[in-house]
């Protein structure tokens, strides 16, 4: 346990970094709004419609690829720190895995699931 | 910790559903490259690695013969003569679920290699089910017999009733998998393990952590998400919806496999796992197993079509299967009851894939002609086609010569065997005789219609569904005429501890 | 007694988000409740001494799991529905089962077994050497866990070709569908 006390500190102190100045500006700054200030800054472009807009599926594709990869990391970290401990079958059930997703990578790819329609 | 070694894995026992699965990974990636006019050779390569699934199980059932059951992956899995009755149930299914859509598919513009591989991932789902020996492992089965299924039921989007099969199931089976997945956790909770065997230890005593109230909650956790997958009452509300909306081939298969499996794990889990707790879970699958068997049946009767008649059906059938789990309770009629259940589902298996399979040959393009009235006429312009639905009319109904009769028969000897001493179970046989009975009405309306009633009668039997309808009436009649050989089998599939 | 103290925080942020992931109207905003919730479970498996589980819980389902959530939300466009009035029976049936279930879960803690537990508990065997470190973890899964290790592998794939099937429309060329709804939008 204590050993991740000093991530906690880390945390607490990376949340107040963001928060206190923007809570400081907000409570000591003076607040004059008008019409242009209070509009929706988007890189000094002028914002165009709505900002809740349907996604198009692609945006979901994209993501379940990503969560397939995510799996297969959170899987691969322990095989790769075990991997001199593990007997041989072990070993194998890892490639076998990675190759298992390597094909639904392979899958989505060839039926062109991860061109931007 | 000691960890298993490759004896232990014995991958040898567990062959058919290793090629089952590989095959299905490999033709996964053979199928990108056969181009879209030729998707039925995926369908043949499919069946290839259906026959070498089947070769691999006739080889383990010698060596069973032999040397009795084993452990595969360590603990997690066992190779027993239940699992292996019943993966030979699955593998014939999903051949014939192949053989029903081989036309179908092209015929309704929803061809796409898919289709068969996904199938042959659900049947790898349904077979590590049979085997499962931890509940992890029956966790896992379970959705990965189910995952393919929610999206097979939306193979004919962007059809809209097809998209709201795989929808409500997909959303309904989530649920339920979310109730199987807090059963399992809190049995865990209170067993210590989730490994069957070290939970029926922790609850008999002697286990490391003993709390049987709260493995109890989880008990009736994981039968609610197991009765989903059944569709027992009152967990069947999806049943109609999805086997109507679904395209047929598909509801044909899901209502014979995705419930085999079903009880595949409801039979294991709660014959190894909590036989101490029998007079309660005892209780409660008899009471479901009566409302199973009274609405299955009695709402059957209003519906006019076919493929939402057959859901109820499908929920009725089930009823008659928990009338067997209900009995298995009782040590002494166990094994009669568990070779009961798994004959039950072989008979059931197919006399309903015949039944759609008839139900295929009357169905439009559009997806009409799904009606009863569409039967009026058949029995002058097909009658091998009318003879055949007769048949499998009989058999769900349960007269002789049909498989049905048999089943029925062999599971209400489980139910009165148990019901010495036990007024509940045999109030629930009364109810499956009288609800028997009940269900010949809406079965024989369709004979009734088929060579009293005029009509076009209009089918059309395409080569695969031609082999797939003489294959299963074939089947249904020599269970019904000559069972004994297979009912030999099915006394062999006994649920075993563990190897 | 300082692990207490912060179990006891952390629970509390825990409930209360899930709490405001319930009642939040805007779908949105249920997901991002979602994800503090998920973080303090994420604490509370450091507390117990598995910190690749609390990895793993941040990134796949604060991470990858809740990015998925948001595009499903914005997919759908369900991010500004009002909640459904159709159901009314809904909420008073939800309180009583979740009533029902705490009831069961209260009978369940002052059972004479587990008050027994409490009263005398069962020596908690000292944690093995690098217990819940990935590489225990690895060992774990590679070896004992191995068959559903590999059906997780299966699950993974089967849902890429569920997506691809669900979402791809082979029959004609994408595009060729709007393309007619606007041709006929027109003609209408």
């Amino acid at each position: 346990m204590k050993e991740w006390t000093f991530i906690a500190i880390l945390l607490i102190v990376s949340a107040m970094l963001p928060t206190v100045p923007i809570m400081g500006g907000r409570l000591l700054g003076p607040r004059k709004p008008n019409e242009q200030k209070s509009s929706t800054y988007e890189c000094g472009v002028e914002t165009v419609g709505d900002t809740w807009v349907q996604f198009k599926v692609q945006y979901y594709i994209f993501a379940l690829v990503f969560l397939v990869f995510d799996i297969e990391l959170v899987f691969l970290y322990p095989w790769a720190v075990a991997y001199n401990r593990l007997p041989l079958f072990g070993v194998i059930a890892g490639v076998v895995f990675i190759i298992t997703l390597a094909e639904a990578l392979i899958y989505a790819w060839r039926k062109g699931a991860l061109e931007w329609l | 910790m000691n960890l298993p070694t490759l004896e232990s894995i014995n991958l040898a026992a567990s062959l058919p559903v290793l090629i089952l699965a590989g095959w299905a990974c490999l033709l996964t990636a053979i199928d990108l490259f056969i181009s879209p006019e030729r998707k039925h050779w995926t369908a043949w390569l499919a069946v290839l690695g259906l026959l070498a699934s089947g070769v691999a199980l006739g080889f383990e059932a010698v060596a069973y013969s032999q040397r009795g059951a084993v452990s595969a992956f360590g603990d997690m899995a066992v190779v027993d003569g239940f699992a292996l009755f019943l993966q030979g149930v699955f593998l014939l299914s999903a051949f014939l679920g192949i053989l029903l859509a081989l036309n179908y598919l092209p015929r309704h513009n929803i061809e796409r290699g898919e289709y068969y591989t996904l199938l042959l991932f659900t049947t790898s789902g349904m077979m590590l089910m049979a085997m499962a020996a931890d509940l992890i492992v029956v966790f896992l089965a379970l959705e990965l017999l189910s995952l393919p299924l929610y999206v097979l039921s939306g193979f004919a989007h962007p059809r809209l009733d097809s998209e709201e099969a795989a929808m409500k199931y997909f959303l309904l089976g989530a649920f339920a998998s979310g109730f199987l997945v807090y059963g399992i956790a809190l049995t865990y909770g209170g067993a210590g393990t989730t490994l069957l065997s070290g939970v029926v230890e922790a609850l008999v005593g002697g286990g490391p952590a003993p709390n049987p109230v709260l493995a109890i909650v989880g008990m009736g956790l994981i039968l609610v998400g197991l009765g989903f997958k059944v569709a027992a009452v009152p967990f069947h509300m999806w049943t109609p919806d999805v086997y109507q909306g679904a395209p047929t081939p598909v509801t044909a298969f899901m209502s014979v496999g995705a419930k085999a499996g079903g009880f595949a794990a409801l039979l294991r889990v709660f014959l190894i796992a909590f036989p101490a707790t029998g007079d309660t879970w005892g209780v409660v699958i008899a009471i479901i197993a009566a409302l199973t068997m009274i609405l299955g049946n009695v709402v059957a009767i209003s519906q006019s079509n076919v493929k939402r008649m057959l859901a109820y059906s499908s929920i009725a059938h089930a009823g008659y299967v928990l009338v067997a789990v209900a009995a298995a309770r009782y040590p002494e009629v166990e094994p009669l009851a568990v070779s009961a259940a798994v004959f039950y589902l072989l008979t059931y298996a197919v006399t309903n894939l015949g039944a759609f399979a008839i139900v295929i040959a009357l169905e439009r393009d559009d997806g009409t002609g799904v009606e009863v009235e569409d039967f009026a006429g058949l029995a002058k312009t097909r009658p091998w086609l009318a003879i055949a639905m007769t048949l499998f009319m009989l058999s769900l109904t349960g007269i002789p010569p049909s498989a049905g009769m048999v089943g029925k028969f062999f599971v209400f000897q489980a139910a009165v065997q148990a019901s010495v001493g036990d007024p509940l179970i045999l109030t629930v046989t009364i109810i499956g005789v009288l609800t028997s009975v009940i269900s010949a009405f809406y079965y024989l309306r369709i004979p009734v219609m088929m060579y009293f009633r005029d009509g076009e009668g209009q089918a059309n039997v395409q080569p695969a569904l031609g082999v797939a309808l003489a294959l299963t009436a074939l089947a249904t009649f020599l269970l019904g005429v000559v069972p004994a050989p297979f009912l030999q089998m099915a006394r062999h599939a006994l649920l075993t501890l563990a190897g | 007694m300082p692990g207490v103290i912060l179990f006891a925080i952390l629970a509390l942020v825990a409930i209360l988000s899930a709490i405001g992931m319930l009642t939040s109207t805007n779908a949105v905003h249920a997901a991002l409740f979602l994800v503090i919730n998920l973080a303090c479970i994420a604490v509370f498996f450091l507390g117990l001494s598995a910190p690749f589980l609390a990895m793993v819980q941040v990134t796949v389902y604060a991470g990858a799991i809740m990015v998925l959530f948001l595009f499903v939300i914005m997919l759908l466009g369900a991010e500004r529905v009002p909640l459904s009035s159709r159901l009314r029976w809904q909420a008073p049936l939800a309180i009583a089962l979740v009533l029902a279930l705490l009831a069961v879960t209260l009978l369940v803690a002052f059972s004479p077994q587990v008050q027994g537990n409490l009263v005398n508990p069962r020596p908690v065997p000292p944690e093995a050497q690098g217990f819940g470190s990935p590489q225990a973890v690895g060992e774990t899964l590679f070896a004992r866990y191995l068959l559903p290790f590999q059906m997780v592998g299966l699950l993974l794939l089967v849902a890429m070709i569920g997506v691809v099937v669900l979402t791809k429309d082979e029959r004609k060329p994408t595009g060729h569908i709007s393309e007619n709804a606007q041709a006929s939008d027109r003609a209408a």
